[in-house]
């Protein structure tokens, strides 16, 4: 008895392609892509975090610092930036604190340093004096701030140890007493050659040769480190309302996508039926049919989004009413571009069943790709721009604008301008790849 | 007066030829049984009706104006084999819905409406999901669907397939309420006991051709010939071929062909006792519509 099941059951899967690709090829896939975005280990490694630098000191310490900065691998320095407002190829200028700010808050980088006046007085200080550094972060990367943080005390110290041993000797006088003469001919021969091993130097040591000398300096007890460090957040004004708001965008956004393909399979189930050949003989066309399809998915979509913001709003308190023009036109249009997505699977398949397995891998990994199930902002560089690719990345950045940075509508515009591209594209390809069903 | 006319119709498909020059006409108020093997060519013919298929020559005209791609056809409806509805919507909405579907608005849509309800017997269930309803009534629902929007021509593709006999019943007396308004049926069907009975003329397609059209008796006069057959039952087993019977005998049964029964049987009869056989039973057939079509068709399965 078993034996004959077994056989009918075996023989049934070696005949069904799209069972044998969901029952060996479909986990091997996963596992590729989120072995990729999770693990950070795509070809080209991690990301470089682009950071910000504005320089108000603009001292020997603030350029080396700078310079060191740059050479880190880890990251991208950025000291200049076109005014705001100005047209693109417009001539940079070197960034202020304003133009810093309003470039994490507006989501072009996660993290900016404002260099203060009077700060190459101020480093290595153990009384907590003197002015900070201030690093101006988005909340939404947890890692970047962090990331900077530690590098600065590193390049702190690679950058000018001199300086670092000068001052560091002035609060040792200042606390214990001034130095004997033979101490002080020592430091006046030592502090030369190590000015000349700085990176900030040309042809000075790596940044990497001095690392474990601040990593020594950093494990200090009590001492917060060799530049006093003030972090600001310019971004989101209730740190787990934003949390909320993302990950309430990006389930919805994937859900979407499921309904969506299901939504639009129905197509196929009336092919089955024959009621999509008798629609076809009335007076309908297939332009109208595919019309009716998309705006039924869209209302579908937008109440399905309307859901599970609302349900945010009460079990977890999101902020959606302060954010409604927003939320109205990205949920809209994410609606449309996502039923116009739905109807390409559903026309693009031959039967349900390929429908079920080819939605179930495209939804999953585009999903994954476009920051559903892991922000975008920490995948590496080349998972970040195949993310542009996926047309959900786009619509979990507008959310993100509007219910993390307050952005005003027309701040919409990239993201809606893709977004509706992508519709476009969607609804041709649909309504081209539906011809098969039309008159033959 | 002919309400459909289709000239030479041709479609192939590749190397293929479903339809290689069909010609028929349909007059008005007439109900046509349009027969074929499987693969003949009749859903493609009927699809080129219904501008479902595309011909690559020839014609069709209905009421007199020539069909073309996609308009034109709104005195035409069409009932397709499949139960072409939508499960979860009641009789009510679903008759509302093609109803729609066809141009039907307001006063005039409510108004079909009911008239479909009375004439499908499904007033009483209207409000009900069709998913519970029997096969009967849903392929009921299903040919009320196609006609709601009241076309002078219909096209129904094996409408009474998958039905019991009262339910088959109960369709060909819709079908014939409709036949009295004037309207035209063009059906496909493999019963063909329903074709000879129902149906004003034949016509048999093979091949993607017309190899015969007309009424029963003109088919019947071309093709197997008016002559009856006779088949005696006797006792005991005949050992050897009995002088005066001209078909072959097989087992208990003695065989012939007779032109006239009243003058020709009693002959017969007695010949089969004069060769020593009790009779048993005696049975005369007709010339049949299946022996008409296995004729022209062949016996050889179509696959």
């Amino acid at each position: 008895m078993i034996p004959t099941l077994l056989r009918i059951y075996w023989t049934s899967l070696s005949r069904d392609r799209v069972a044998q690709a969901m029952t060996f090829l479909l986990p091997i896939l996963f596992f590729s892509i989120f072995a990729t975005v999770f693990g950070g280990r795509g070809r080209d490694g991690m990301a470089r975090v682009p950071v910000a630098v504005a320089d108000e000191d603009r001292s020997a310490l603030s350029r080396k610092l700078i310079r060191a900065l740059e050479q880190e691998k880890s990251l991208t320095v950025r000291t200049t930036a076109r005014p705001v407002g100005a047209a693109r190829g417009a001539a940079e200028v070197p960034i202020d604190r304003a133009r810093a700010t309003a470039m994490v808050r507006e989501g072009d980088l996660s993290v900016a340093i404002v260099i203060p006046a009077g700060f190459d007085t101020s480093v290595a200080r153990f009384d907590g004096g003197g002015v900070a550094i201030a690093m101006l972060s988005d909340p939404s990367d947890p890692v970047a701030p962090q990331m900077v943080a530690g590098l600065l005390q590193k390049v702190a110290m690679t950058a000018a140890p001199e300086l670092m041993a000068r001052n560091g000797i002035g609060e040792f006088v200042r606390y214990s007493g001034p130095l004997t003469a033979q101490q002080r001919k020592a430091m006046d021969e030592w502090l030369p050659a190590l000015e000349s091993e700085s990176p900030g130097t040309p042809g000075g040591a790596g940044s990497d040769t001095a690392q474990g000398g601040a990593a020594r300096l950093e494990a200090g007890g009590g001492f917060s480190g060799l530049v006093k460090v003030e972090s600001v957040e310019v971004v989101g004004e209730k740190r787990d309302d934003a949390m909320v708001s993302f990950y309430a965008a990006g389930i919805a956004v994937m859900f979407l996508l499921f309904s969506a393909s299901a939504a639009g399979g129905a197509l196929l189930d009336e092919l089955d039926t024959g009621t999509l050949e008798r629609v076809l003989t009335s007076n309908v066309g297939m332009t109208g049919l595919l019309a009716g399809k998309w705006t039924y998915i869209t209302l579908l979509g937008i109440l399905q989004i309307c859901v599970m913001f609302l349900w945010g709003r009460l079990a977890f308190g999101l902020d959606l009413f302060h954010h409604l023009p927003g939320f109205a036109v990205m949920t809209v249009v994410t609606a449309a571009t996502a039923a116009g997505f739905g109807l390409v699977l559903a026309t693009l398949c031959r039967t349900r069943q390929q429908l079920g397995g080819i939605s179930t891998i495209v939804i999953l990994s585009i999903s994954a790709v476009g920051g559903s199930m892991f922000p975008r902002f920490l995948m590496s560089a080349g998972m970040q721009k195949l993310g542009l690719f996926a047309f959900n990345a786009w619509a979990l950045d507008g959310y993100i604008k509007v219910f993390w940075r307050n952005a005003r509508l027309v701040e919409l515009a990239p993201q809606v301008g893709v977004l509706l591209g992508f519709m476009a594209a969607f609804l041709i390809a649909a309504r081209l790849l539906a011809r098969r069903w039309e008159r033959t | 007066m002919n309400v459909l006319t289709i000239r030479e119709a041709r479609k192939s498909y590749g190397a293929t030829q479903a339809l290689g020059g069909v010609s028929l006409e349909l007059a008005q108020g007439e109900m046509l049984a349009l027969l074929g093997p499987n693969g003949a060519g009749k859903t493609t013919l009927v699809r080129s009706i219904a501008g479902r298929v595309q011909l690559d020559g020839g014609s069709i005209e209905l009421m007199g104006r020539p069909l073309g791609g996609g308009n034109g056809r709104e005195r035409l409806g069409v009932v397709p084999q499949e139960i072409a509805l939508y499960p979860l919507l009641s009789a009510r909405e679903n008759l509302e819905c093609f109803g729609q579907l066809n141009g039907l608005r307001s006063a005039a849509l409510r108004k079909r409406v009911e008239w479909a309800l009375e004439w499908t017997a499904l007033a009483d269930r209207a409000r009900e999901p069709i998913k519970r309803f029997s096969g009967g009534m849903k392929r009921r629902l299903n040919i009320a669907c196609g006609v709601l929007h009241e076309p002078r021509v219909i096209l129904l593709d094996e409408p009474t397939v998958g039905v019991d006999p009262q339910s088959r019943e109960r369709i060909y007396e819709m079908l014939e309420r409709l036949r009295a308004t004037g309207v035209s049926l063009l059906l496909t069907t493999h019963q063909l006991d329903e074709a000879e009975a129902r149906c004003d003329r034949i016509v048999i397609i093979d091949h993607g051709r017309v190899i015969a059209a007309g009424t029963l008796e003109e088919l019947v006069a071309r093709t197997v010939g008016n002559h009856r057959r006779v088949a005696i039952r006797v006792d005991p087993l005949p050992a050897q071929p009995v002088s005066g019977f001209n078909g072959e005998s097989d087992g208990a049964l003695l065989r012939a062909q007779v032109d006239d029964v009243g003058a020709e049987l009693p002959a017969l009869l007695k010949r089969a006792e004069a060769a020593g056989f009790t009779i048993q039973d005696i049975e005369v057939r007709s010339p049949s519509l299946q022996s008409v079509f296995l004729h022209l068709t062949g016996r050889e399965l179509r696959e």
